[in-house]
């Protein structure tokens, strides 16, 4: 087996006792709701006796007391059944299949994009601190990280939506365009633009402060001395050097702001009316459906989980110190 | 006010916004009474057009002014409550993990790692749709995401101060073990801890104004994220309508933030 496939393994397996935790927190907290699936159901689409309601309640195992259905509920997730989902009639795992990759996307473009950019900014600031351009964009990014994602995602509809025009308002492509291949990946792009920046731009901001900070610090290191000495010109310093090193704790906070994105992206899939994982969640709570709630907090968890694996691999390549020690 | 003195320009101008949003919370029945959620006016009058509607009306008639005004209440109750409610509950489980150590303290860190690997913005959702939405629930719902943070710091410092000297005095002094861990060992680990007190703050701010964007606010009290929503719908025609109030939750969030940043600069905090 190559190394880094134990090294997954071993760490998926030692998340394990924390999902477990998850797992019988969540359920704890859904089991406390006042009112059952059934309810919601009832009240949803109107007249239903206490017979049909009793027998809708022992179709879904309602009737049953909590252990019981804790013990049903884990048995079938660790066959991969995420149970049913009462307001879409659909198996939970499905809709969620569906819904997910969209928000992965999203998340991935805006992660990739927020680190390349706020890095790069970072390193622009850092290499001079204290100069015109290094407090300039120290002040942009404290405005930028106080400006909540979804307001931003609704300024840019007004400004690139509405007023403009360049960009849809809307949806992840084009209702029923017929348009496939290159067309199509166009048409999703342009979709993506605006809810990929109001995501991504509170994490570009706090990269940017975080690599110029860091950087800062290591300024002041003995071996930037000894590099000047060395005759090293300035721009290798601050790239091949500074930077390299600064860089190490913005790839930390990748992982840490892994489950801070996902939330953000309920909020700003809402806005875009964007059919992802993210507006699940809050159409679960609309609905009151606590199946499908509980699989979307477990699935985020897993997601979390495995984006801080993917963070530990990539700290590993920029970093040997952590690879010898693994 | 050796508070003041010590602070930089940046924390200043922070304390500054903030005593500015204080003030507008405390003097909202003055300057604005009654409800802000009755119909005092024309439907969708723009800003600065009317004597008695500064800021104008949203779609039903309320005054924006009105809005924003109790809205400060809402978001700086929710907001710092929520944060003492994490940073309390952050430091006690985090004084307990590192002072018991052992099973306690594995058992404690995986149910703050499992806390830490859901969005906290989810717990906060799932707790809502379970309690329902009142300003009591908010403080709680928010809370349940933001305490892990302040309990990994408080079980660092703890670690670090569990095997000093005073500690072993109190001990000698027949102390019962909770008591050092609470009295002694606690107060002198909580620097560090407070010093996330900001980041909390503005945390809490963000999520709270997510919530009642999404309509899980409460029903019963005017906030900035519920205006922003209530002006989403139109858009088009009065955009300022959701503006304005996403204004308010910028300079607030930047005041907290400014506020962070002078206090981690005079290192008050941070023995």
């Amino acid at each position: 087996m190559p190394p880094f496939v134990s090294f997954f393994l071993r760490r998926l397996l030692g998340a394990l006792p924390v999902l477990i935790v998850v797992l019988v927190g969540s359920f704890l907290l859904l089991e406390a709701a006042s009112g059952d699936a059934v309810d919601s159901y009832v009240a949803r689409s109107g007249a239903m006796d206490a017979e049909q309601m009793a027998q809708l309640r022992q179709e879904w195992g309602l009737d049953q007391g909590p252990l019981h259905r804790f013990r049903a509920y884990a048995s079938a997730l660790a066959q991969g059944d995420l149970g049913w989902s009462t307001a879409f009639e659909r198996p939970v795992g499905s809709v969620i299949a569906e819904r997910l990759p969209v928000t992965l996307l999203l998340m991935g473009i805006a992660t990739a994009l927020a680190f390349f950019l706020g890095s790069l900014l970072g390193v622009l600031a850092g290499a001079r601190p204290g100069s015109f351009r290094d407090r300039f964009l120290s002040i942009t990014s404290l405005a930028l990280y106080a400006v909540p994602g979804f307001w931003l995602g609704l300024v840019l509809i007004v400004i690139f939506a509405v007023d403009l025009r360049w960009l849809p308002i809307g949806g992840i492509e084009t209702v029923a365009s017929g348009k496939s291949g290159l067309a199509r990946i166009g048409d999703i792009a342009a979709h993506l633009v605006l809810p990929v920046a109001s995501l991504a731009m509170v994490y570009m901001a706090l990269y940017l402060r975080l690599m110029r900070d860091r950087m800062g610090e290591i300024w002041r290191d003995p071996f930037v001395r000894a590099l000047e000495a060395r005759g090293l010109s300035r721009r290798r310093i601050v790239w091949r050097h500074v930077a390299r090193n600064a860089v190490l704790p913005v790839v930390t906070m990748l992982g840490l702001q892994a489950a801070a994105m996902l939330g953000g992206s309920v909020v700003v899939e809402s806005v875009f009316a964007i059919p992802g994982f993210g507006r699940l969640a809050a159409e679960a709570v609309a609905r009151r459906d606590t199946p499908l709630l509980l699989g979307v907090i477990l699935c985020s968890a897993v997601t979390v989980i495995i984006a801080n694996l993917l963070v530990d691999l990539a700290y590993g390549k920029l970093d040997p110190r952590v690879r010898a020690g693994r | 006010m050796i508070f003041w003195r010590q602070m930089n320009f940046e924390g200043r101008a922070g304390l500054i916004l903030l005593a500015i949003l204080v003030l507008m919370a405390l003097l909202a029945p003055l300057l604005a009474p009654g409800d802000p959620l009755a119909i005092t006016g024309e439907p969708m009058l723009r800003p600065f057009t009317s004597g008695t509607h500064m800021l104008g009306t949203d779609r039903l008639g309320r005054d924006v002014l009105a809005g924003l005004l109790h809205g400060t209440r809402t978001t700086l109750l929710v907001a710092f409550s929520s944060a003492a409610v994490a940073l309390i509950a952050g430091s006690i489980v985090g004084t307990l993990a590192g002072f018991l150590g052992g099973i306690a303290d594995t058992v404690l860190m995986r149910i703050t790692e499992a806390f830490q690997t859901v969005p906290g913005f989810l717990l906060a959702l799932a707790s809502i749709s379970v309690t329902g939405p009142s300003v009591a629930t908010l403080i709680f719902a928010i809370s349940l995401g933001n305490w892990t943070q302040a309990a990994r710091v408080t079980r660092a410092e703890v670690l670090s101060l569990r095997e000093r000297d005073f500690v072993a005095a109190a001990r000698t002094l027949g102390m019962r073990p909770l008591e050092i861990a609470f009295r002694e060992i606690l107060p002198n680990a909580f620097g560090p801890t407070a010093s996330l007190a900001a980041i909390s703050v503005a945390a809490a701010i963000l999520i709270e104004a997510a919530l009642s964007f999404l309509g899980f606010g409460d029903p019963n009290r005017v906030t900035w994220g519920s205006m922003i929503a209530e002006g989403r719908a139109v858009l088009r025609a009065a955009p300022y309508l959701s503006i304005v109030p996403g204004l308010a939750l910028v300079i607030t969030v930047l005041g907290i933030h400014l506020i962070g940043r002078g206090l981690s600069r005079t290192e008050r905090l941070q023995p």
